[in-house]
């Protein structure tokens, strides 16, 4: 079988594929389908220095190729990530990369303090939930935003720490060289773009919380654009995600510039999707004769 | 495993009234571990998400599910147009069943398409299953000889009267006596079925609906409130104290991880006592007490 494995950030994947932060929990519902060793890595659900309730539901609904959700970033706490869900995940034979968001600096720098001695692979920084009103999206949609938050956590990180960037922005690439100048080791992106869906009978908006966070399929082409933007500014790798659900769509994202891929809303249409993305992807590699998956990685041929 | 996702081949597929149908799908692996009211993902070709349906019956010899489903959107009205012979892939089974105990008199109701994910309950309660079903009208009415031939014993009541009793299906329930109430159907029913279990200290299950993703409980999507309980990790098999009312101020557990892995401090507590559970996972068989309607 191909050589799936991929580097990011100093941070060693077997294979390409992460489960997108909220998507996979903290992996136990989907170790019920394979060893969660399938996966190169998993970003938990967004954390926060306390627990969060979360929105109130409607929190799901499905649109045209995708789906919008506005969960609001429920979460137990990092102490109990730590203490009760950690120890198990971090047995499973995967990398992990804790996704952390926050309202105010402090909450941030506290939390990633209290993961520094954790077994963590990596810091995933969440500054780009749409979901609540200080989910740290206030953060990401300013180039001097993303630079302050990134070099205050900077300081007090001692993992690996990638930015999940937001697309609400006019231009991500810029928001990727600010957090590259600020430190960061590694990007990722996209997170979700702000949608809305309207019931004609009752007049509401389908989620309770108005508006929400597409994903999905319909999401790819635009990823795809962002990702190549972003990977001719900045010299730090790319971690690519946004509607990726077949091995096709994999390849074109590392074509597009990422070093690695993250997956998230395929896995409720196929819980089996890793598998299947991780065994097309050895055979285009077989096929075409790819030795190392780093190969790809920004391998498109602009015209 | 709990449960998988399979494709499997629709045995039959029929039409029971103008927008309810009724489809039988050969999944022997998980028909073997399928319980009355558990649900299924069904996955429909060109869309994200699945649709959650309720198990209406199970046949662990024939090795199928029978699903019974309403075309409400186009995504059931895209399954409605499967036929027998085709495949379809499910993810099940999910969620918690109702606590059904054979020795006990048990009262079903169900309203509307509220009603298929009880048959499966009459099926193991036999005699000991009282079925009080409602519906719109004499057209809409389903799976009444199915409950009868389980055994029980079976009432049907419409809105405008056309069928059966006039009225509520909670009047109809007013006048049987069971030790046990398991209730589907829309919201007011569910609420009146839940004050007359509580008024005759009778211990009652609810299967309730929410929009869904993952269907397991990863997403954290389909919120529903729960109160606070001590009882928590047996829930909802776990000794049912009736004399504690749940509408008493609710015990805190302190510091204490609850069914759903959240942890709770006074600090982080939700106002008026209760967390945001999920339907998927922690039900969508609740105890009447424990949600907040
Ligand atoms: C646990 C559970 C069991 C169910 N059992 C049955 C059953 O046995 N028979 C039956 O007819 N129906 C059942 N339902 C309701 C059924 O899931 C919805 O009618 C169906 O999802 C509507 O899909 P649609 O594409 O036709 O509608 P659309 O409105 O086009 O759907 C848009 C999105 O909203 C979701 N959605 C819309 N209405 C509901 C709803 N009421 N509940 C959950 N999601 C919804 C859809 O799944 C989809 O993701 C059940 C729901 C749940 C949660
Ligand atoms: C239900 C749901 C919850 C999510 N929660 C988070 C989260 O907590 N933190 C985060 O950074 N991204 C979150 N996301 C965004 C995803 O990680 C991902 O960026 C996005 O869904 C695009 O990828 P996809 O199209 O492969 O799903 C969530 C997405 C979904 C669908
Ligand atoms: S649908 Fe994902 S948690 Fe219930």
């Amino acid at each position: 079988m191909a050589d799936l494995r991929v580097m990011v950030a100093g941070v060693e994947f077997q294979n390409p594929l992460i489960a997108a932060s909220g998507t996979f929990g903290f992996g136990r519902e989907y170790s019920e389908f394979y060893p969660l060793s399938v996966l190169g890595g998993i970003s938990c659900k967004g954390i926060t220095i306390k627990e969060r309730p979360g929105n109130p539901p409607p929190r799901v609904t499905e649109t045209p190729g995708g789906m919008l959700n506005a969960v609001g970033l429920q979460n137990p706490g990092v102490d109990h990530f730590i203490e009760h869900d950690l120890p198990w995940l971090s047995k499973q034979g995967t990398k992990i990369i804790a996704n952390v968001a926050g309202n105010a600096p402090e909450d941030y720098c506290q939390t990633v303090e209290k993961l520094n001695d954790a077994p963590v692979d990596m810091i995933e920084l969440n500054i780009s939930c749409p979901n609540v009103r200080q989910g740290g999206v206030q953060f990401g949609t300013t180039c001097e935003g993303v630079y302050g938050i990134t070099s205050e956590v900077r300081k007090h990180c001692k993992k690996p720490l990638m930015v999940k960037l937001s697309p609400n922005v006019t231009d991500i690439s810029e928001m990727a060289v600010a957090a590259e100048s600020a430190g960061a080791d590694a990007v990722s992106l996209i997170n979700t773009l702000t949608g809305m869906r309207i019931d004609i009978h009752t007049r509401r908006p389908i989620l309770h919380n108005n508006t929400g966070g597409m994903s999905g399929p319909a999401l790819l082409p635009i990823a795809l654009r962002m990702v190549w933007q972003t990977y001719q500014k900045v010299k730090i790798p790319i971690v690519g995600l946004g509607g990726i659900s077949t091995a096709e769509d994999a390849v074109e994202m590392l074509l597009a510039g990422a070093a690695a891929l993250q997956i998230g809303t395929v896995l409720f249409t196929d819980p089996y999707a890793p598998v299947k993305i991780t065994e097309g992807l050895a055979q285009y590699m077989d096929k075409n004769g790819v030795k190392s998956l780093s190969e790809l990685t920004g391998g498109v041929k602009p015209w | 495993m709990k449960y998988d996702s399979k494709t499997g081949r629709l045995v039959k597929a029929e039409r029971l009234t103008a927008d309810v149908y009724d489809f039988i799908l050969d999944c022997p692996e998980l028909a073997a571990k399928a319980r009355p009211g558990q649900f299924a993902q069904i996955r429909l070709p060109g869309h994200t998400l699945r649709r959650p349906i309720s198990i209406c019956g199970i046949d662990r010899e024939r090795g199928t599910l029978r699903f019974v489903f309403q075309i409400r959107g186009r995504g059931t009205a895209e399954l409605a147009e499967f036929r027998q012979g085709q495949e379809l892939e499910i993810l099940a089974p999910l969620g918690n069943g109702f606590p059904v105990d054979p020795d006990k008199r048990t009262l079903l109701v169900g309203g509307g398409i509220g009603v298929p994910p009880l048959l499966g309950c009459a099926a193991e309660l036999k005699e000991n299953a009282v079925a009080v079903l409602g519906f719109r009208s004499e057209s809409a009415v389903i799976l009444e000889q199915d409950f009868k031939a389980a055994g029980a014993k079976t009432l049907v009541a419409t809105d405008d009267g056309s069928y059966g009793f006039h009225g509520l299906v909670t009047a109809l329930a007013e006048r049987e006596e069971f030790e046990m109430m398991f209730a589907c159907g829309p919201s007011p029913m569910l609420k009146a079925a839940a004050k007359l279990a509580e008024r005759r200290n009778v211990p009652c299950f609810l299967s309730l609906e929410e929009r869904m993703a993952c269907g397991i409980g990863a997403c954290l999507g389909c919120a529903v409130r729960l109160r606070y309980a001590q009882t928590d990790c047996k829930f909802p098999f776990g000794e049912l104290d009736t004399k504690k009312g749940a509408r008493t101020t609710p015990k805190l557990p302190d510091g204490q991880k609850l069914s759903n892995g959240q942890f709770v401090t006074k600090e982080t507590l939700p106002p008026d006592g209760w967390y945001y559970g999920h339907v998927c996972k922690d039900g969508p068989v609740f105890d009447s007490r424990r949600v907040v309607l």
